[in-house]
């Protein structure tokens, strides 16, 4: 048995972990068909812990969503299919190339294979007919999520309109849509990316070897630090470096930069995040960086 | 449950265990709001490099001299292209000791619904004043709106004192009016704070030019207000939010009732009651996760079991045989209403409460409240947008509620509108 709470006082830790798993049983509890999108990073595996606190000894109530870029990272797919086993989840996988045959998506060779990844997951989450769909976003990524509800709704589009948002009090969560609408839920709304690690850290939390410093020949390019492979090679003056780096965020490899890091294990990366000056997103995400706004527009439209 | 830390040898490890302090702020554009905010996370040190570096060029490109810190926090494009704030906007800094998270709030009139959005889960509400206006029809406002969400920590910020040379009569003129106007509400702790936002003067680091004031700098009483004692330790509250059934061999006859404590203690051997039913049970053992916990208090998520077989589901509340609220279908509120279509007598609506949904009708409304004057107008027929009103429901199923007073949680509900499924009112019950 754990210990006895004298003063009857729960850490930031602790009351984070408890508004999750009351967001993922109500979720549970009043939606016909959710969803967790899950994309391998640290946050989406974060949620499938807590959705594994909120049911045990019970299954998950609802599968796993993965939309596939053919872009990941190896370390990643090996992760999920761990958590998947260990879990006995069931996993839905969209691919962006089935997308690209089916017509949900343009491959127009400009459009990064992040942005495609929000027609095949509109696809899917129509073809299966998921009424709710959990999200690893959280409100300190950037300015636009600041205000978003842990209930986000969506309409038939798909889309999010940040002037039609519902207020969202207490701890009593709206989930009325209609027919052909879904909801996006933030379990992890609260969470800052200090957060995220110190929880895994105290959990011992599987994540991909890629999210510690490790040997990879990387180039530097726009002032990021990319992994040498099929589709990233040296342009121009450009030198291929052998480098101890690690990844702060695991999105399509193509456009996922990495951080020069001796940080080989959860604490040692907590030390360095307490100290970094620059944004996860703004450091390492390509796709970030094209305007201002960019989080913004791709909510609209119906982006995580 | 806690595993060890491979290594500790850094003071940033003690993050994980540090407490959390929710606040709400509240002001106009033109008191600074977002330019104490963006100083508390500058100096904080919770800005990012490539955060500050856009709200600098940002700064540069509307040919401003100084570095806007209020554009931190404006989010939308659609609002900075105004110049204002229209949503509730979260924000998270984090000190040594604790870690925060402010509700950011706009301050206009049109905007009530979202300062009760923010207030509904603060801890403290920090209301803001230009000290060269004083008190204004806004502030006092705000004031009532923390006092009927009952935030039980006010802090009134008076901003700007440089513009009045520092004057400690400035200062205590407000001070007074404001501590008089709140004798009127309920506030049981306030602290009065002469600040600078732009220079940063008593926000994190104590002024120099303020000699005459003794009290504490923002950041610190922020940091050390004291929380815990808010919540309600003795009156056991635990709505059932999800009956955990895992039908697998080895569970084979796990019957497990999950949710978030909201009042009280649960532990292991104690008598409890299951209502609406009132059949009588005990407690046979409290689990988080895969552990059995020795108690269960305010906000913990936890599974419960019951010594006896009884009928429980989603809706229902675990409490004591002596310390249980009375189910009831008819609901004295205050209703805060939140869209155009005003509120009416005999309107019907969806209502929820804890876990528990039903329907509701309108059945009068008493007086609608001016939250500028607390004059309660009595000859009203309906309340609009942004009004808040005492109003009497009916509810198809019987809420197992508190005064709000008493409890946050078992005390407040949402209206939803049936047709378009948003949530149209929130509801605080009053006893």
């Amino acid at each position: 048995m754990t210990n006895t709470h004298v003063d009857y006082q729960l850490s930031q830790l602790d009351q984070l972990e408890a508004e999750s798993i009351h967001i993922f049983r109500e979720v549970a509890a009043e939606f016909e068909k959710p969803v967790l999108m899950f994309s391998g990073g640290k946050d989406s595996i974060v949620m499938l812990r807590l959705a594994e606190k909120a049911f045990f000894p019970a299954k998950l109530p609802f599968p796993l969503l993965q939309v596939d870029t053919g872009l990941d990272f190896d370390e990643v797919l090996s992760t999920r299919d761990s958590w998947v086993e260990r879990l006995g989840a069931r996993i839905i996988v969209a691919t962006i190339d089935e997308a690209i045959a089916a017509g949900h998506v343009v491959d127009d060779g400009k459009t990064s294979r992040n942005r495609m990844q929000i027609g095949t997951l509109l696809g899917a989450i129509e073809e299966n007919g998921f009424t709710a769909a959990f999200g690893g976003g959280r409100r300190d990524e950037e300015k636009a999520r600041a205000k978003e509800r842990v209930y986000s709704h969506r309409d038939d589009f798909g889309q999010w309109d940040p002037k039609m948002q519902r207020p969202e009090l207490w701890s009593l969560y709206n989930g009325r849509i209609h027919a052909g609408e879904h909801m996006r839920i933030f379990p992890l709304s609260n969470w800052t990316e200090l957060d995220i690690w110190h929880y895994i850290h105290r959990e011992q939390i599987e994540i991909p070897s890629i999210y510690f410093a490790h040997e990879r020949d990387v180039i530097e390019r726009d002032g990021m630090l990319l992994s040498l492979g099929p589709e990233i090679q040296p342009k121009g003056n450009e030198q291929v470096e052998k480098k101890m780096v690690r990844f702060r965020t695991v999105g399509d490899r193509t456009q996922t930069g990495c951080v020069e890091s001796v940080a080989t294990d959860t604490a040692a990366i907590i030390d360095e995040i307490a100290i970094a000056r620059v944004t996860e997103r703004g450091a390492t995400r390509g796709d970030d960086r094209f305007s201002e706004a960019a989080m913004e527009d791709r909510k609209k439209e119906g982006y995580f | 449950m806690a595993s060890t830390p491979q290594t500790s040898d850094s003071h940033t490890m003690a993050q994980g265990e540090m407490d959390l302090l929710r606040f709400a702020t509240a002001g106009s554009v033109d008191d600074g709001k977002s330019t104490l905010i963006g100083r508390l996370l500058l100096d904080s040190k919770s800005i990012f490099e490539d955060q500050l570096e856009a709200v600098e060029s940002t700064s540069q490109s509307k040919g401003y001299d100084y570095t806007d810190l209020a554009l931190l926090t404006d989010g939308l494009r659609s609002e900075r292209e105004q110049g204002i704030t229209i949503d509730v906007a979260y924000r998270y800094f984090a000190t040594p000791t604790r870690k925060f998270i402010i509700a950011d709030t706009p301050g206009h009139i049109q905007y009530t619904r979202n300062m009760v959005t923010g207030a509904s889960t603060a801890d403290l509400g920090l209301v803001l004043v230009d000290a060269r206006q004083g008190l204004t029809e806004q502030s006092r406002r705000h004031a009532v709106l923390l006092s009927l969400l009952r935030v039980p920590h006010l802090v009134l910020a008076i901003n700007k004192m440089d513009l009045v040379d520092w004057s400690q009569e400035v200062y205590e003129k407000i001070h007074k009016e404001f501590t008089q106007f709140a004798t009127k509400l309920n506030i049981p702790d306030l602290e009065v704070i002469p600040i600078s936002a732009l220079q940063g003067d008593n926000v994190v680091n104590r002024s120099e030019n303020t000699p005459w004031y003794s009290g504490p700098t923002l950041m610190h009483h922020l940091e050390h207000v004291h929380v815990a004692s808010d919540r309600d330790l003795v009156d056991t509250r635990f709505p059932v939010q999800y009956v955990i059934r895992p039908k697998s061999d080895a569970y084979h006859d796990f019957r497990g009732y999950a949710g978030q404590v909201a009042g009280g203690v649960l532990k292991k051997g104690d008598d409890i009651v299951v209502l609406p039913s009132g059949m009588p049970s005990k407690i046979a053992k409290v689990e988080l996760f895969d552990q059995e916990v020795a108690e269960a208090f305010p906000p913990m998520s936890v599974t419960v079991h019951l010594e006896d077989d009884v009928d429980v589901s989603r809706g229902d509340m675990i409490a004591r045989p002596k310390n249980a609220p009375k189910p009831s279908q008819d609901i004295d509120a205050m209703i805060c209403w939140m869209t155009n279509e005003p509120l009416k007598p005999r309107q019907k609506l969806a209502i929820k409460h804890t876990t528990r949904t039903g329907r509701a009708m309108v059945k009068d409304i008493q007086y609608r409240l001016d939250v500028n004057t607390l004059h309660r107008d009595q000859d009203t027929k309906e309340l609009g947008l942004n009004e808040i009103g005492r109003v009497q429901l009916r509810t198809t199923v019987p809420l197992l509620c508190d005064p709000y007073s008493k409890n946050r949680t078992t005390g407040s509900f949402i209206l939803i509108d049936e047709v378009t499924g948003v949530t149209v009112g929130a509801g605080m019950i009053n006893g």
